[in-house]
């Protein structure tokens, strides 16, 4: 029925997708592409030809020289990634616990555990902040990267958990029963079993990771302190401050999406595989 | 506790194992997540006393947050803004975000996986650099939206859209979902990949077109993703914040007209220039944030949800 090769086929099935999808793609990055190029031109340059990418008599580092000068970006850097890759782990692999228990093992509350740990999923952490405060500041946390750290992993372990469970339930209970067998301990059964769902502990990895790095709330509110700011709050308080400085507030934007938008580049496939894991299922 | 019976028998001892397994997760979760969210809702019915503990107030702080004179003109004030900012969430991003996923999921599409990742860039970026970078575009003294504007010969169109009371919401609303359209847009590819390939072949052999293919048998089948994407919105919007701190700062600017839930919480809880911080009032509110967003919820499973599971396969 279909003609493949008409024209009228052609310009419905490829050339007006195509059409949309290009025009839309740029859209989706033109601003981010116009802040970084413009990061790299003289302040003149940035007013006179904004559309144009830096040539060798318009590039100019001094946004660049400016924010080194003037913040402890380097700082919020290394903060942003403890951090990051802290509650990460902590999220993982308590997460990989839990999750191993409720799907490996039939005992009394299991399901009510499961529900109660995924409450979380859909009610967001923040409505507790006049809580979390007191309770940070109880423990004499305030303006340490501990306090962020703990919260970020109460808000990452309910998806976590859920994600891991589902994928854990699919490992071959013949591998677990022969090990069980052979002697070996529970524990020792729960690092047998690690190693075969790592794409899902890769996927979930990159799914806690990026709101822990774009928090702005709780680094705000738990710890705003210069020594324990990260990236996302110490461009939102630069920007705040240098708002007539276009060379130094590119630069800072620049600098603070790189590191995201390298990581993107990276574990997008695993990302998307996330994303649209239902649909390979079915 | 009984361990010395666990090592005795493999089968039903007591259970120390689970036990370590759950336990690390379970501390940490519920010390920082549901402690936290359970006191919240008991500290919003109390208020602060002079010098001593806070007292107990009952609902009060509920009563004066929607009837004082002052506190329920920026309760409603944010409350109707966060509508207004989720209502233009719900009608722009599942056209743009179900559009953009039936081209990607078409049959033959070359760069696919690339349009795929490019798409959802946006996505990935922090909040307060999205805002800040959309503030420079907007920005007058720049001139890059009027230059595009021009482009078109709109020239004319061009205000300062963040910066009037008429239109920062709206700004603001769709700057949201120019970031965020890369999970609808997601969510529904992976329904267009899940509809199995001989209900379409079959269609196409009974002589459909490929848009009655799309409204009659694929849309249907990708309902409950809109309810999905319309309940995580939802939840998203009433728990917003960072953009419109970013752009607009704790006050929500100009005159209010982009204070919602989330800045509202913050200002209550923490005060901000001449207002004094009020944690209690803080948690009635975010109490509040919490009863809007459970409605939303039970709204989703029990009306949305049942409805619509006749039509999955």
């Amino acid at each position: 029925m279909r003609d493949t090769s008409s024209l009228r086929y052609k310009i419905s099935q490829v050339f007006v997708p195509q059409l949309v999808l290009l025009l839309y793609t740029a859209v989706a990055l033109f601003p981010v592409i116009l802040i970084i190029m413009n990061s790299l031109k003289s302040r003149k340059a940035i007013f006179d030809t904004p559309f144009a990418p830096p040539n060798s008599t318009t590039f100019d580092l001094v946004g660049y020289a400016t924010v080194y000068a003037r913040s402890n970006f380097q700082w919020y850097f290394v903060n942003s990634l403890l951090i990051t890759l802290a509650s990460m782990f902590l999220i993982l692999f308590t997460g990989a616990m839990a999750a191993y228990a409720l799907s490996e093992y039939k005992f009394r509350g299991n399901t009510m555990m499961g529900l109660y740990l995924a409450l979380g999923i859909m009610i967001p952490i923040r409505l507790g902040t006049v809580s979390i405060l007191r309770l940070v500041v109880a423990m004499g946390l305030v303006n340490t990267l501990t306090a962020l750290i703990l919260v970020y992993t109460a808000m990452g372990l309910p998806l976590a958990i859920f994600v891991l469970q589902q994928f854990m339930r699919q490992v071959p209970s013949e591998l677990k029963d022969a090990a069980r067998v052979d002697g070996a301990s529970e524990y020792r059964i729960f690092w047998l079993v690690l190693p075969l769902v790592r794409p899902a502990v890769a996927t979930v990895a990159v799914f806690v990771m990026i709101p822990v790095w774009n928090d702005l709330w709780f680094p705000l509110i738990l710890a705003p302190g210069e020594s324990t700011r990260t990236v996302t709050l110490g461009a939102q308080q630069f920007l705040g401050q240098f708002v007539s400085d276009w060379n130094a507030v590119l630069a800072s934007l620049t600098l603070a999406m790189l590191p995201i938008l390298i990581l993107y580049i990276i574990f997008s496939r695993q990302l998307i595989r996330g994303l649209t894991a239902g649909a390979v299922k079915t | 506790m009984q361990q010395t019976a666990g090592r005795q028998r493999r089968r039903k001892p007591f259970p120390t194992h689970i036990f370590v397994f759950l336990a690390p997760a379970t501390i940490i979760y519920t010390l920082f997540m549901i402690y936290p969210l359970l006191d919240s809702l008991r500290l919003s019915m109390y208020a602060p006393a002079k010098g001593g503990p806070e007292i107990f107030v009952g609902l009060q702080n509920y009563l004066t947050l929607m009837t004082d004179e002052l506190w329920s003109v920026r309760f409603w004030g944010a409350l109707k803004n966060n509508f207004v900012f989720f209502v233009v969430h719900f009608l722009v991003q599942n056209p743009i975000g179900l559009l953009l996923a039936a081209l990607l999921s078409a049959r033959r599409l070359p760069g696919r996986a690339t349009y795929r990742t490019l798409l959802f860039t946006p996505t990935m970026l922090s909040v307060v650099i999205i805002g800040f970078i959309w503030q420079l575009i907007l920005s007058p003294l720049w001139g890059i939206a009027p230059t595009l504007l021009e482009l078109v010969g709109l020239e004319q169109l061009f205000k300062p859209w963040l910066g009037l009371e008429s239109s920062a919401l709206i700004t603001l609303s769709l700057i949201s979902v120019w970031q965020f359209v890369g999970i609808p847009m997601m969510l529904f590819y992976a329904a267009l990949l899940g509809i199995p390939d001989e209900l379409i072949e079959a269609a196409y052999v009974d002589g459909a077109t490929g848009w009655k293919i799309f409204w009659w048998i694929k849309f249907p089948l990708i309902l409950p993703t809109v309810g999905i994407v319309t309940i995580l919105t939802y939840v998203g919007n009433f728990n917003a914040f960072d953009l419109i701190y970013t752009t607009q700062g704790a006050l929500a600017g100009p005159n209010f007209s982009t204070d919602i839930m989330g800045t509202l919480f913050y200002r209550t809880f923490f005060g901000f220039q001449l207002q004094l911080g009020n944690p209690t009032m803080g948690a009635t509110v975010a109490a509040m944030m919490f009863l809007i967003i459970l409605a939303g919820v039970l709204l989703y499973l029990f009306g949305w949800q049942r409805r619509i599971q006749t039509y999955e396969i």
